[in-house]
């Protein structure tokens, strides 16, 4: 299957002389979630915006379903539902009038049904006569939202959709992305809350400082990089990490009250029963045991710290 | 999708209409008043000492350099404010991102910025058959001048509008280069009135030539020919057109 979207060697020096992005190659299939993650300024919002058309490619070539971005920008355009990182709304129209205007942009004839199925689905029908100024940050992100969906798209855009969003509203959103997927629509999100990729995305890409240094199955990422931990809760605070037990890998958290073992998620043997034994040889008591994985952060700290 | 984007050109043009609506004090009162204001000022003071301009009564001799002096000013805010004040707010992102060409782009703001400005100079048009005796001896060439000199102006408009960064540079081009060439383009005197050499430089000034090929729809007369006059227009208007297209081409002052 060819990619819906496809990038190469997409290059991006801003007026200023800054390089934004250095010959990014990506390719992303349809009806994938995808998630851009990086750090502030490491390019995620210059390569949206310029495959969205708000920002110009210096040089290299992108295809969205095989239309060129700048020969055939109409076809490839209308393709795309844009929610970008700041909401930026008419704040004079009402949710409504401002939801038909983004379909009228582009190209489409109304459709009441579709429209009122979208606000239903965003909570915003009872909002919908509402002018824009009058509702709080969250609706007018749900607004953006709507608007960027009003023109039913294939490929939708979300720029840090779930910054300064509440638990309801982020829920809502994904919610709304996986039902997107089902219809064959391809998500691509770029986002700060790294654990939300790992819970929503299929592939994630990593990029710092204009490069994609890394682009990988969730999945395969987390085998691959992920690490499991155990972190133990003593009964008395420790002030160093016992002699006995100076042969494991052990951190002190939280002023010494947590013991943090972590350990290969893919080894055969975890160690942990041995580490608890030698914990009661050594006569530390523990009131409580957790066990978790270490986060795509963690991975991607890592990644960054070590400069792939 | 068809090659054209109607509907988001029509979108663009409503929304811009509905933005006019919103803003009716201003859009349409604030013009009617100035005009009654001119009438009451240039029509009865100076009117009542100088009564005829080439045959024409003055009242009435200033009736079409008024309606001429609204075309400019309300294209041009229209317009400037129509693209510059979304590219403030970042709304324009939208535009940008959506399947619709630079042209469909300036047929929609410009052709709303035009349209508000014909119909509020054929509201001083009314307005000023209540103060004065009103003749349009050819009313065709009247409207082609009106709607020409309304979309010119709202071309030009939107060029500032793009151009702009700050609502100062916004605010500067009307006020320090157009109004006064306005004021000094016939719109209350004929250029015959003037000593040399300031009838010769004023030749030099593009108003005079779109006021007097307006004035000569009214009352058959001019200071320069139809023909000039026209010229003149359109040549404007080219001119801008082709400084709009360099602009969409490079994506200049919208997109980095
Ligand atoms: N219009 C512009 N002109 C010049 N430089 C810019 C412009 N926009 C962005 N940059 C620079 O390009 C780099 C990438 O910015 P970008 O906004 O793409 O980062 P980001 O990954 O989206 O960051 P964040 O997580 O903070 O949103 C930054 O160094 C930024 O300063
Ligand atoms: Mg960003």
């Amino acid at each position: 299957m060819s990619p819906v979207l496809s990038i190469s060697a997409a290059t991006k020096t801003y007026k200023t002389g800054h390089t934004a992005l250095h010959a990014i190659d990506l390719a992303v299939e349809k009806g994938e979630i995808f998630a851009l993650l990086g750090p502030n300024g490491a390019g995620k919002t210059t390569l949206i915006s310029i495959i969205c058309g708000l920002v110009s490619l210096t040089s290299g070539r992108i295809t969205v379903a095989g239309h060129d971005i700048v020969t055939g920008y109409r076809a490839a355009r209308g393709m795309i539902g844009l929610v970008p990182q700041e909401i930026s709304l008419d704040i004079f129209a009402t949710v409504e009038n401002t939801v038909q205007f983004s379909r009228g942009l582009f190209g489409k004839t109304p459709a009441p049904a579709y429209i009122e199925q979208l606000l239903r689905d965003l909570s915003l029908w009872e909002k919908r006569g509402a002018r824009v100024n009058e509702l709080s940050g969250g609706m007018k992100r749900r607004v953006m939202i709507a608007k960027a969906l009003s023109h039913e798209p294939d490929i939708l855009f979300l720029d840090e959709p779930t910054a300064g969003v509440d638990v309801n509203l982020r829920r809502d959103m994904w919610d709304l992305v996986r039902r997107l997927r089902q219809k064959g629509v391809t998500v691509i999100l770029t986002t700060h809350y790294l654990e939300e990729a790992e819970e929503m995305a299929d592939r994630v890409g990593v990029i710092d400082r204009g490069r994609l240094v890394l682009v990988e199955e969730t999945a395969a990422l987390m085998r691959k990089m992920g690490k499991r931990r155990l972190s133990i809760t003593m009964q008395q605070k420790l002030t160093e990490i016992p002699p006995a037990l100076a042969a494991w890998p052990l951190r002190l958290e939280a002023d010494g009250e947590r013991l943090v073992y972590e350990f290969d998620a893919n080894a055969p043997e975890t160690g942990m029963p041995h580490l608890l034994r030698e914990l009661a040889a050594a006569g530390i008591d523990y009131r409580d045991l957790e066990t978790g994985r270490s986060s795509l952060e963690d991975i991607f700290v890592g990644l960054v710290e070590n400069g792939v | 999708m068809s090659a054209i984007n109607l509907p988001g050109i029509w979108a663009i043009y409503r929304a811009e209409m509905a933005r006019t609506r919103r803003t009716v004090l201003q859009s349409v009162a604030t013009p009617v008043l100035t005009t009654v204001l001119y009438f009451i000022v240039f029509g009865t003071a100076i009117g009542s000492r100088m009564h005829q301009v080439g045959g024409v009564n003055y009242g009435a001799f200033i009736v079409p350099g008024l309606i001429m002096l609204a075309l400019l000013t309300q294209g041009i805010s229209n317009a400037s404010i129509g693209i510059y004040f979304p590219k403030f707010t970042r709304t324009i992102f939208e535009v940008l991102s959506a399947p619709i060409s630079g042209i469909e782009v300036v047929v929609a703001y410009v052709g709303a910025a035009a349209t508000k400005a014909v119909m509020i100079g054929l509201i001083i048009l009314v307005t000023a058959t209540f103060f004065v005796p009103v003749r349009i001896m050819h009313p065709g060439w009247m409207l082609a001048f009106l709607v020409l000199t309304a979309l010119t102006f709202s071309l030009f408009g939107f060029l500032i509008g793009i151009w702009a960064n700050s609502f100062e540079q916004l605010a500067i081009v009307p006020s320090l280069i157009v109004t006064p060439l306005t004021f000094l383009g016939g719109a209350f005197y004929s250029i015959d009135m003037l000593p040399q050499p300031w009838r010769t430089v004023s030749l030099f000034n593009p108003v005079v030539y779109l006021v007097s090929g307006f004035r000569w729809s009214f009352y058959g007369v001019g200071d320069v020919s139809l023909a000039v006059s026209l010229i003149f227009v359109l040549g404007f208007m080219a001119l801008c057109l082709a400084v709009l297209s360099w602009m969409f081409r490079t994506g200049y002052r919208l997109k980095p």
